[in-house]
C-alpha cells in the first residue's frame, strides 16, 4: 500500500493497533458474504449495510453509501468483488471533507496567525482536557510556545486536571478558581499570551449537552470576550466527539456548529472496539474536516487524521 | 432529526387500510420502519433484528381493531414489548453487609465519579446510610481531586492515598477505614477502562476479589452507540456486574444503548443520571424509555385518556351551542373541567410527541385554571350565561367574592370575547377539542 507513506511506520502501528477490531469484522465479514462470488449482489451489499451500520455509520448515510454503490454497479454493469472494496473506499472517502488549507492540523505547519487560538468544546466525558493536553505536548514538540487556559470552572476538578496535564507536558496553564466567568479566564489566558508572544492558545470549556441552550450561548461569549484580545479568535473551534457515541453524535455537531461555528472535529476514545463511523456522515453534511484521533491516555497518543489512512483501517 | 415511529408508520400502515388482520405481507414494509427507527436510536444491529422478529411474532394474525387505527396498534406493540424487555420486576441495590461495599465499573468519561456522588448523595438521605467514598482512580490526572470536590458538596468524606498507584491496597484500606469509622456502606470509584485493556480489566477484577462488593455497578453513557453490545459483554464476562446505570440522559439521545446492554447481558438497568447536580439520579422507567427510543411521547396514553374522558354528548352540547352563537361561560368552565379530568396538563402536553421538549422549561401545572375557574364561579348564574350583562359594578362585586383583582377579570373577559369571535369564526369546523382529536388520529 503507497498510502502508507502518509504516516510513520509507528503511527501507523498505533492505528492498527487501536482499529485491529474493526479489520477483523468489517473484511472479514465482507469477505465471506464474497466468497465464491465474481459480482456485487444483494447479500454482499447486505452484509456491506450491516458492517457499516454496526460502525456507527448511521442508517442514513449507509443507504447513501449502499445506493452510490448501486449506481455505480449499475452504471458499470459489472463490478467484480475486486473493484467493490476499491469503490467503497472511493465512495466513503468522498464523504470525509478534505483539510482547509488555512487552519492545518500538521503540528508542525507555520500558522497563520500569532497567537494561534484554539477553542475546545464538546459535551461532558468526550476527552476535551485530555485531547488539549495532548496537543499542547505536540505543538510544543514541534518547538511551538503554548498557553492552555483552564475555561471549565464548572466541573469538579477540572482546573486540577489541566493543571496536572500542564506541568506534564510543561507548558503555562492560566486558571482562576471553580466557578469563576470563563469568559474572563479566556479574556486572562489570551492577554498573557499575547503578552509573551506565545504562538499557540489552546482554550478548555466545561462540557456541556448541546440541547442545554444557556450553556450554549455561553461559549458564544466566551467567543465574543476573546476577540477584544484577539480580533480572529478563535482561529479554530475543535469539537471533540466522543468515537464510542452513537447518532447523537449527529445533533452534537449540529447545535455547536449553530453555536460556534466548528471549524474542526476530534474524534476520541478510536483505541477501544468503537469505530467512529457516525463521523462520516457529520464530515459530510456539516463539511467539517476531522483534524485529530485519540488512541490513548498517553500523551502521545493523539495523531493527526489522514482520511486515506483512516478508511484503510477502517475497511482493510 | 428523526421522524418518530407514529410518523413512519403512518406511511407505511398505508398499505393496511381495509384489511382485518396484520399479515406477513402487510406487516413486511412497516418492520422496516420500526427497525429504521431501532437503529436510529442505536439499538444495536444485531439487537434490532431479533427485536423486529419478535415483533413480527406477536402481530401476525392480531385484530386490528376498530377503536384504534393499526398503526397505532402497531406502535403499541412494539413500545410494550420495548418495555417488557427493559423492564422486568426492579431490582433493589444491595446494601446488605457492614459496611455494604457498591464498585463501580465503566469506560472513560461514563460518568463514574459524578455517579458516585449522585449515588452517594442519594442513599445517605433516603436510606440513612452514612457513606465513605473511596478514590480508586490513580491514573487519569485530578481525578482523585474530583472525587474530593464531590465529597465536600454532598459532605461524605472521601477516603484516598495520594502517593499510592496500587488501587487494590487503597480498595481494601478504605474498607479497614470504613469499619473503624463505623461507615455502613462504601462506594468505590475507579478509573475509566477499555474492555480490550488487558492490564487494566484484570486489575478492577483484582479490586472485586479483594473487597467482594454487594454490588457491582456498570456505568455507560446513554449516547453510546452500536459498541454498547461489545462493552458491556466484556465487563460482565469480567466483573458479572449486578446493575447498570445509564447517564446523561438530561441530554436529546434516544438512548437505544439501554436495549441493546439489557438484551446482551440481561442485567437489570437500576438507575439512571440526569444532569450534573448532585441530586440529578433516578430509578429506570422502562416505559420512558420505550417512548424515548421510538422518539415519539406517549402518543398512546394520551389517545386513551382522551377517549375514558371525552364526553360525546357534551361535545355535541357545546358544538351546537358554538354554532348558534351560544357559546358562555358555564360551556367554557365544562370544558376546562373535561381537560382537567385527563390529568396534569403539564404531562398532557409532553405526551405530544414535540410539544414534550419544548415544555420543559414552562412553568405550567393544574392550578393554570384555579384563577379562571375562581372568576368564573363567583358570576351570577345569569352573568355566565350572558356575559355581556357584567358591568363595573358586577366586576367589582365578582373581583370581591373571588379575591382577584378587577384587571385580571377583564383580562378573562377579553378572552372569553376574543374565543368566541374565533368560534364562531371556525363554526363550521366543529369544537376545538374535537378539532383537536380528529387531528390526533389523522397522525
Amino acid at each position: 500500500m503507497g498510502i502508507l507513506s502518509f504516516f510513520q511506520k509507528d503511527k501507523k502501528e498505533t492505528l492498527d493497533q487501536g482499529l485491529a477490531k474493526t479489520k477483523e469484522s468489517v473484511f472479514g465479514k465482507l469477505a465471506r458474504a464474497v466468497v465464491g462470488k465474481s459480482k456485487v449482489d444483494d447479500e454482499v451489499l447486505d452484509r456491506l449495510e450491516e458492517v457499516l451500520i454496526t460502525s456507527d455509520v448511521g442508517v442514513e448515510t449507509t443507504l447513501r453509501i449502499i445506493e452510490r454503490i448501486e449506481q455505480r454497479v449499475a452504471r458499470d454493469k459489472y463490478v467484480g468483488t475486486d473493484e467493490l472494496n476499491k469503490v467503497l473506499k472511493e465512495e466513503v472517502l468522498s464523504l470525509l471533507t478534505e483539510d482547509n488549507a488555512e487552519n492545518p492540523s500538521d503540528y508542525s505547519a507555520e500558522l497563520p496567525s500569532s497567537p494561534y487560538v484554539i477553542m475546545v468544546v464538546g459535551v461532558n466525558g468526550v476527552g476535551k482536557t485530555t485531547t488539549i493536553g495532548k496537543l499542547a505536548y505536540q505543538f510544543k514538540k514541534s518547538g511551538k510556545s503554548v498557553y492552555l487556559g483552564a475555561a471549565d470552572t464548572f466541573r469538579a476538578a477540572a482546573v486540577e486536571q489541566l493543571v496536572a496535564w500542564g506541568e506534564r507536558v510543561g507548558v503555562p496553564v492560566i486558571k482562576q478558581k471553580m466557578g469563576a466567568d470563563p469568559a474572563s479566564v479566556a479574556f486572562d489566558t489570551l492577554t498573557s499570551a499575547k503578552t509573551n508572544n506565545a504562538d499557540v492558545v489552546i482554550i478548555d470549556t466545561a462540557g456541556r449537552l448541546h440541547n442545554k441552550v444557556n450553556l450554549m450561548n455561553e461559549l458564544t461569549k466566551i467567543k465574543n470576550v476573546m476577540r477584544k484580545v484577539v480580533p480572529t479568535a478563535p482561529n479554530e473551534v475543535l469539537l471533540v466527539l466522543d468515537g464510542s457515541t452513537g447518532q447523537n453524535a449527529f445533533e452534537q455537531a449540529k447545535q455547536f456548529t449553530k453555536a460556534t461555528d466548528v471549524s474542526a472535529l476530534a474524534i476520541t476514545k478510536l483505541d477501544g472496539t468503537a469505530k467512529g463511523g457516525v463521523v462520516l456522515g457529520i464530515s459530510d453534511q456539516f463539511k467539517i474536516p476531522v483534524k485529530y484521533i485519540g488512541l490513548g491516555e498517553g500523551v502521545e497518543d493523539l495523531q493527526v487524521f489522514d482520511r486515506k489512512e483512516f478508511i484503510n483501517s477502517l475497511l482493510d | 432529526m428523526f421522524e418518530n415511529l407514529s410518523e413512519r408508520l403512518e406511511r407505511s400502515f398505508k398499505i393496511l387500510k381495509g384489511q382485518g388482520t396484520i399479515t406477513e405481507i402487510n406487516v413486511a414494509e412497516t418492520l422496516k420502519d420500526v427497525r429504521k427507527a431501532l437503529l436510529d436510536a442505536d439499538v444495536n444491529y444485531k439487537v434490532a433484528k431479533t427485536f423486529t422478529d419478535d415483533v413480527k411474532a406477536k402481530a401476525l394474525g392480531m385484530n386490528v381493531l376498530n377503536a384504534i387505527k393499526p398503526n397505532e396498534l402497531m406502535v403499541k406493540i412494539v413500545h410494550d414489548e420495548l418495555a417488557r424487555l427493559m423492564g422486568g420486576t426492579h431490582e433493589d441495590i444491595n446494601l446488605k453487609g457492614s459496611p455494604a461495599v457498591i464498585l463501580m465499573s465503566g469506560l472513560q468519561g461514563s460518568g463514574k465519579t459524578t455517579f458516585s456522588g449522585k449515588l452517594a448523595n442519594m442513599l445517605k438521605h433516603k436510606r440513612g446510610k452514612n457513606p465513605l467514598l473511596v478514590a480508586c482512580d490513580v491514573y487519569r490526572p485530578a481525578a482523585i481531586d474530583q472525587l474530593k470536590v464531590v465529597g465536600e458538596q454532598i459532605n461524605v468524606p472521601v477516603y484516598s492515598e495520594p502517593d499510592s498507584k496500587n488501587p487494590i491496597k487503597i480498595a481494601e484500606n478504605a474498607i479497614k477505614q470504613a469499619k473503624r469509622n463505623g461507615h455502613d456502606l462504601v462506594i468505590i470509584d475507579t478509573a475509566g477502562r477499555l474492555a480490550i485493556d488487558e492490564q487494566m480489566m484484570a486489575e478492577i477484577a483484582a479490586i472485586k476479589d479483594a473487597v467482594k462488593p454487594q454490588e457491582i455497578l456498570f456505568v455507560v453513557d446513554a449516547m453510546t452507540g452500536q459498541d454498547a453490545v461489545n462493552t458491556a459483554k466484556e465487563f460482565n464476562e469480567r466483573l458479572n456486574f449486578d446493575g447498570v446505570v445509564l447517564t446523561k440522559l438530561d441530554g436529546d439521545t434516544r438512548g437505544g444503548a439501554a436495549l441493546s446492554i439489557r438484551t446482551v447481558v440481561d442485567k437489570p438497568i437500576k438507575f439512571i443520571g440526569t444532569g450534573e447536580k448532585m441530586e440529578a439520579i433516578d430509578l429506570f422507567h422502562p416505559e420512558r424509555m420505550a417512548d424515548r427510543i421510538l422518539g415519539m411521547g406517549d402518543i398512546v396514553s394520551l389517545v386513551e385518556r382522551a377517549q375514558e374522558q371525552y364526553d360525546e354528548e357534551e361535545a355535541r352540547k357545546i358544538s351546537k351551542k358554538i354554532a348558534k352563537n351560544q357559546f358562555d361561560f358555564n360551556d367554557f368552565m365544562s370544558q376546562i373541567q373535561q381537560i382537567k379530568k385527563m390529568g396534569n396538563i403539564k404531562d398532557l402536553a409532553s405526551m405530544i410527541p414535540g410539544v414534550g421538549k419544548m415544555m420543559k422549561n414552562v412553568d405550567l401545572d393544574d392550578n393554570s385554571f384555579v384563577g379562571v375557574e375562581s372568576i368564573i364561579q363567583s358570576m351570577t348564574p345569569a352573568e355566565r350565561a350572558n356575559p355581556q350583562l357584567i358591568n363595573g359594578s358586577r366586576k367589582n362585586r365578582i373581583a370581591k367574592g373571588c379575591g382577584r383583582s378587577v384587571p385580571e377579570i377583564n383580562r378573562l373577559l377579553k378572552q372569553f370575547s376574543d374565543m368566541q369571535k374565533m368560534m364562531r369564526a371556525m363554526q363550521n369546523q366543529s369544537n376545538p377539542l374535537r378539532m383537536m382529536r380528529k387531528k390526533q388520529s389523522r397522525r
